[in-house]
């Protein structure tokens, strides 16, 4: 008997005095006294029933997992319980829950975690009662199914959803240290979407050349309308009925939700139930009262669709330490008016920038990660970047945004942010740009 | 089944018109802009799919109220009904004044300030019904859709008539003792009705 198999056996039986640990046991084939493992049920005897939801609380961890059979196959996957990702819910049901940037890699948002902002809640929709209703001017009046939608040709595309509010805290408070990439920029995802072009079900119920803006309702408790120039539809407006691989998640709009590329997110209406086409817009609350940004001016810009160029910093981060040697920066960009054509970084606050790497695929009105190799040498630094996007537009800093716009100014607060890294290596936000 | 013979000479068609051209090409030459994946139009233009909307269906769902009011509906209330109907129904979240409890049940009544609508100077005014909407009829048509949380869509015509009179009373918009119906709901001009303008941001260069 080694000791390595003596001390898996040790832990397994320690575990076994909790009741997890216990409920572990029955999944973990006992070892016998040579440390071999023994068949889990006499031959003939019916096979234990395999758990579908793996433990959710940490189980034992085995000193040698080598030494030790894991888990069965599922039905469902769970993360390892070394790994935490969480949303940051309000728990009510017109809050939000923002994405936790910090703790992902790469560009795709785990579906899971897309932020969420709704307006009276997730319902609960049977896509056997579900229709798209689009009338109004068209010539032919038409009800589809979503069975009816996946007939259509599709086409997927990777696209960022972002909120018109997505920064504003920060924005308002640019003196908080205590932030978070997911309190400063997490109400932004990116996923795989897969639907049918919008154009395609324009053509097939036979939009009338009178009409210039569509209303889009949504089938959730808030009924959520906006208003939509026509000439979206006929760029690159989608009707979405799945999301990285598998059919939208409710808090995403299941069955279908309208997808606008690179449009703030409220316009990407979820639980898409209604298409009416007409010549003006409807005024809905959702494009007056909200998502209006007000100008120093003393006006207010409407139907300010586009997303401006972003970028943040995902780590270092914090509430992350810094440790002296090589290290990544690595960020997110995007913009909803193309691609990113470039991200600078700077370590001593905007004096200096040095080009960061794209990371490919670049894609537009999507996530681009950027990163660039960093040598910290134990002295204060402040970590910066700057996105441009593909039409030579420059992610402003905080004070820009003020002087063009005015300190009352709301939504489409896209300002450079980022990180100061304190002599002990602790990171604090910076958004004081 | 002539649907199904239709379908597979749409196929053929497409193939013939487009079929030996290169994948770029034929996206340009036979789908006007069409995305390379959607493959050709058929050659009616339509795939026909789906099911004629019937009017009754429509006519259901098609509640929204746009800024001239045409399709607001028969029906009448008046300050004072909308008065008691606020204080029973409305006022545990929006206050009994319709002051709100922000930031999660927002305030509903206000004029200040009244001069120069400084909202993009000043980032803590708050915005209202009579200090920041630019329409009435949007008031209608979201307290009918989405009003009360708990209960929307459960307020008659009248009802929601009623309340906007009342809302746009108390917001100085018309008189204390005013009947709101489809006619005087559209003669109605909201304080903030000439404060907004379309997005100038157009990329490039300039921070807008
Ligand atoms: C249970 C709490 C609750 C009750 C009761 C309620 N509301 Fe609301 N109301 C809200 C919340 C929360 C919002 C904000 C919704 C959002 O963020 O989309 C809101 C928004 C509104 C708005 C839009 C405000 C703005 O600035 O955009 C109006 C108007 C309104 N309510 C009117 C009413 C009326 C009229 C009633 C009574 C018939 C009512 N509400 C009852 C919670 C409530």
């Amino acid at each position: 008997m080694t000791d390595d198999t003596s001390l898996s056996r040790r832990e397994l039986l320690t575990g076994a005095a909790g009741a997890i640990g216990g409920a572990l046991i029955a999944r973990v084939p006992a070892l016998d006294a040579q440390g071999a493992p023994k068949p889990a049920a006499a031959p003939g005897a019916a096979p234990a029933v395999p758990p579908v939801v793996p433990p959710a609380v940490l189980p034992v961890v085995p000193v040698d997992p080598t030494k030790v059979p894991g888990l069965p196959t599922s039905a469902q996957g769970a993360r390892s319980p070394f790994v935490t990702l969480a949303r940051t819910p309000t728990g009510d049901i017109t809050g939000t829950s923002y994405s936790p940037l910090q703790d992902l890699t790469g560009t795709i948002t785990p579906s899971d975690l897309h932020f969420e902002r709704h307006h009276a809640g997730i319902p609960l929709i049977d896509p056997a009662r579900h229709t798209l209703l689009i009338h109004g001017l068209v010539e032919r009046p038409s009800a589809f199914t979503l069975d009816d939608l996946k007939r259509f040709p599709f086409v997927t595309r990777t696209h960022v959803v972002e909120c018109a509010g997505n920064g504003r805290a920060v924005f308002r408070d640019p003196k908080g240290e205590k932030v978070t990439p997911q309190r400063a920029a997490g109400m932004s995802s990116n996923s795989e979407w897969t639907g049918v072009p919008l154009r395609l079900l324009f053509d097939e119920v036979g939009a009338t050349p009178e009409a210039a803006w569509f209303l889009a309702e949504g089938g959730d408790a808030s009924v959520l309308t906006r208003s939509v120039p026509m000439s979206k539809a006929f760029d690159d407006a989608l009707v979405v009925y799945a999301q990285n691989g598998e059919p939208l998640r409710p808090a995403q709009g299941y069955p279908i939700r309208l997808l606008l590329p690179g449009w703030e997110g409220n316009t990407s209406v979820k639980w898409l139930r209604r298409l009416e086409l007409g010549t003006k817009p409807w005024m809905t609350r959702w494009e007056t009262s909200k998502y209006t940004d007000p100008l120093a001016s003393g006006m207010a810009r409407q139907f300010s669709f586009e997303v401006d160029a972003r970028s943040i910093i995902t780590s270092p981060a914090h509430p992350g330490t810094v440790d002296k040697g090589w290290r990544n920066i690595s960020g997110l960009a995007w913009s909803g008016r193309g691609k990113i054509r470039r991200v600078e970084v700077s370590t001593n606050g905007g004096k200096s920038w040095i080009d960061a790497l794209l990371h490919p695929p670049v894609l537009s009105k999507a996530y681009t990660r950027f990163s660039i190799p960093f040598a910290w040498d134990g002295t204060p630094a402040l970590l910066l970047s700057r996105a441009t996007d593909e039409t030579g537009y420059v992610q402003p800093t905080r004070e820009r945004i003020i002087t063009v716009r005015g300190a009352g100014t709301d939504y489409h607060l896209n300002h450079i942010v980022g990180w100061r890294v304190a002599a002990d290596g602790r990171v604090f936000f910076h958004g004081d740009t | 089944m002539q649907q199904t013979t239709r379908r597979i000479r749409g196929v053929v068609a497409g193939v013939v018109a487009c079929g030996a051209v290169a994948a770029v090409a034929l996206i340009a030459a036979c789908g006007g802009g069409r995305d390379a994946e959607m493959g050709a139009p058929p050659p009616s233009g339509r795939y026909d799919i789906g099911r004629a909307a019937t009017a009754a269906e429509i006519a259901v769902m098609d509640i929204d109220v746009g800024p001239d009011g045409v399709e607001l509906p028969a029906g009448q209330g008046t300050v004072s009904q909308g008065a008691k109907l606020f204080g029973a129904q409305c006022a545990s979240c929006h206050g009994v004044q319709g002051e709100g409890m922000p930031p999660a049940y927002p305030k509903l009544v206000g004029r200040e300030p009244r001069e120069g609508f400084p909202f993009g100077r000043d980032p803590k005014l708050e915005k209202t019904i009579g200090n920041y909407w630019p329409y009435a009829t949007t008031l209608f048509d979201y307290v009918r859709r989405a009003m009360p949380l708990f209960t929307p869509g459960s307020l008659s015509d009248d009802e929601v008539y009623a309340l906007t009179a009342y809302l746009l009373a108390q917001n100085e918009v018309i008189k204390a003792d005013a009947t709101l119906d489809a006619e005087s709901l559209k003669a109605v001009r909201m304080p903030a009705r000439d404060r907004f303008v379309p997005d100038d941001r157009k990329g490039g260069a300039a921070v807008r």
